[in-house]
């Protein structure tokens, strides 16, 4: 119980700091929003656009939503939280409070409320965004929105834990995100955020099919874009429950892989 | 319960193949303050940070507050106050926040404003500790260490960058706690510092104690012997020995007149610390030649 009520103060924390790191709010929160706007111009000169035989006309931000969507849980877990911990590794904030009697799990109840925060704004003001500024129209049965809460909230947890995993990787705070950084890009190239999935390789999508972020963004797929959409899926299908279980795989060894490797200090020092 | 706070039986630790600690024996008894010596590389940090349950031992026995830290939980943190040697980044929060954030963590915390109020920043608790200057930052380390009420407190290398005047004031604050009870193990490299608070000292060098004593008589009656120094004919001069009132007056007498620049001074921890560190590498030349 007190690890609860401990926890619950760490997310109160842990969020004020983040607030009052500006830079930090302008980057992981404002950069999925920035490109969908980016993306949307530059591809969307010809108007609304039917992307296969017989598929009704979407427009380009509408079919890039919820790749966006998907990058940003991908953002806000994993490689904010990798960086965020590698860096308090190592400038000694986690050895003073591994000195402390704080327990971990307090320690990652706070992150896991910051990522919640940052994730659950950043998902809203890319909708309100889209909705509101770039006229795509948001699904209005309750149905999609349930797929979309727990893609959302099991996509999170999922980033969240592997960012947890990937922080003990760094050897050093640069190393964090000069190793996040480009591996989270990469995804994002390969999973359908930037590029449609249906255009890459085959072979190229079974290797994004090994990450989670091609499972997050084809379910955010099949709850923002009509359901004619889902021919162009590699099985023709929207999978929901193969989303589920990869997620669920990768929360599993995000969870085991933390527990192994979460320390207080760094392995060097 | 064991009437002492630390117990240290013939502790080892290794990297590969570099011994770091090499079988240190010591006890620090509850309420005394014990400080730890020895140059950068010697293994001082090493061995307070098993003590303070980071690192693992690889030979040993050791025991603090009566139990074990390779094993024990968060109710024994609890009881410890840290202060580590860097702490990195000053955090975004205000003074106040910073210290009611780690109040929290502990079962039973000094009163925040009190300890605000103890290590010198009472016009300061509402400042960002990022806004705040080195020393002042320092001492915000400090009031982290002691928010829990610690039974036994680890200040690594405290006053480093503190000048003269903070320093007075932290070795105030230092002797407060000492009257309370507290338990302290310091690390230091100001040997004047050590001489003002420690009741004990022990000296590590190259991974072994070197020495062990109280302050008052360490390093032996032929080291502490007095010294008294004068200048004649323009000429300094200094004599050893342990009748120095003797030796003074005998001076006086000799000279027909009070001896010009006349001191007579016991050798300060500090030149008794040098000089056996002195010792200790010319011995290990020694070996190296014999080789």
């Amino acid at each position: 119980m007190n690890t609860m009520v401990q926890g619950a103060r760490r997310a109160g924390y842990e969020i004020r700091g983040y607030v009052r790191s500006t830079d930090a709010v302008f980057f992981t929160f404002l950069f999925p929003i920035l490109m969908l706007g980016l993306f949307s111009t530059v591809f969307g000169g010809e108007g609304a656009q039917s992307y296969g035989q017989g598929l009704p006309a979407l427009t380009a931000v509408q079919m890039y939503l919820p790749g966006m969507l998907a990058a940003g849980v991908l953002l806000s877990g994993l490689q904010n939280l990798a960086i965020d911990i590698a860096l308090e590794r190592y400038d000694g904030t986690l050895k003073r409070l591994g000195g402390s009697p704080l327990s971990p799990v307090s320690y990652f109840l706070g992150k896991i409320g910051l990522v919640l925060l940052t994730g659950v704004t950043q998902a809203v003001a890319l909708l309100v965004v889209a909705s509101m500024v770039l006229g795509v129209d948001l699904p209005t049965d309750l149905a999609s929105w349930v797929t979309f809460f727990w893609i959302f909230l099991l996509g999170l947890a999922t980033s969240a834990l592997l960012g947890v995993a990937v922080s003990a990787i760094a050897r050093s705070a640069r190393s964090a995100s000069a190793t996040v950084v480009p591996v989270a890009l990469v995804l994002q190239f390969i999973s359908g955020v930037y590029i449609f999935f249906w255009l890459l390789p085959e072979w190229l999508q079974g290797i994004a099919n090994l990450f989670p972020l091609a499972w997050m963004a084809k379910g955010m797929r099949s709850v923002f874009l009509p359901p004619e959409y889902a021919v162009l899926e590699q099985s023709g299908a929207w999978d929901l429950g193969h989303v589920a279980l990869a997620l669920a795989i990768w929360s599993v060894v995000g969870l085991v892989l933390s527990r192994i490797t979460f320390r207080w200090i760094r392995r060097d020092a | 319960m064991d009437n002492n706070a630390v117990r240290v039986r013939n502790l080892l630790k290794t990297y590969g193949p570099r011994t770091v600690v090499d079988g240190i024996s010591f006890d620090i008894v509850r309420g005394e303050t014990f400080a730890l010596l020895g140059p950068n590389g010697a293994g001082k940090s090493t061995t307070v940070e098993i003590l303070e349950g980071y690192r693992r031992r690889d030979g040993g026995e050791v025991s603090v507050l009566d139990e074990d830290p390779g094993r024990a939980g968060l109710a024994w943190k609890a009881r410890l106050g840290i202060v580590l040697q860097t702490t990195g980044q000053p955090a975004p929060y205000t003074v106040r926040e910073q210290l009611i954030q780690f109040a929290g963590y502990y079962p039973r915390p000094r009163d925040v404003d009190e300890v605000i109020d103890a290590v010198g920043l009472t016009g300061l608790a509402g400042r960002r500790i990022a806004k705040l200057s080195g020393g002042q930052q320092r001492r915000v380390d400090v009031a982290l260490g002691i928010i829990g009420n610690p039974d036994l407190l680890f200040l690594d290398e405290p006053t480093t960058g503190f000048d003269p005047h903070a320093r007075r004031e932290f070795w105030q604050l230092i002797r407060r706690l000492q009257a309370e009870g507290t338990t302290i193990l310091l690390t230091t490299h100001y040997l004047d510092e050590a001489a003002q608070l420690a009741d004990r000292v022990a000296v590590i060098d190259q991974g072994e104690l070197r020495a062990i004593g109280p302050v008052d008589t360490f390093g032996g009656d032929d080291a502490r012997m007095p010294v008294v120094s004068w200048v004649e004919s323009g000429v300094a001069r200094e004599v050893r020995t342990d009748e120095p009132l003797a030796v003074a007056t005998a001076l006086a007498t000799r000279l027909g007149q009070a001896p010009e620049a006349l001191e007579i001074r016991r050798p300060a921890l500090e030149d008794l610390y040098l000089a056996m560190l002195d010792r200790a590498s010319e011995h290990d030349d020694e070996l190296e030649m014999a080789r």
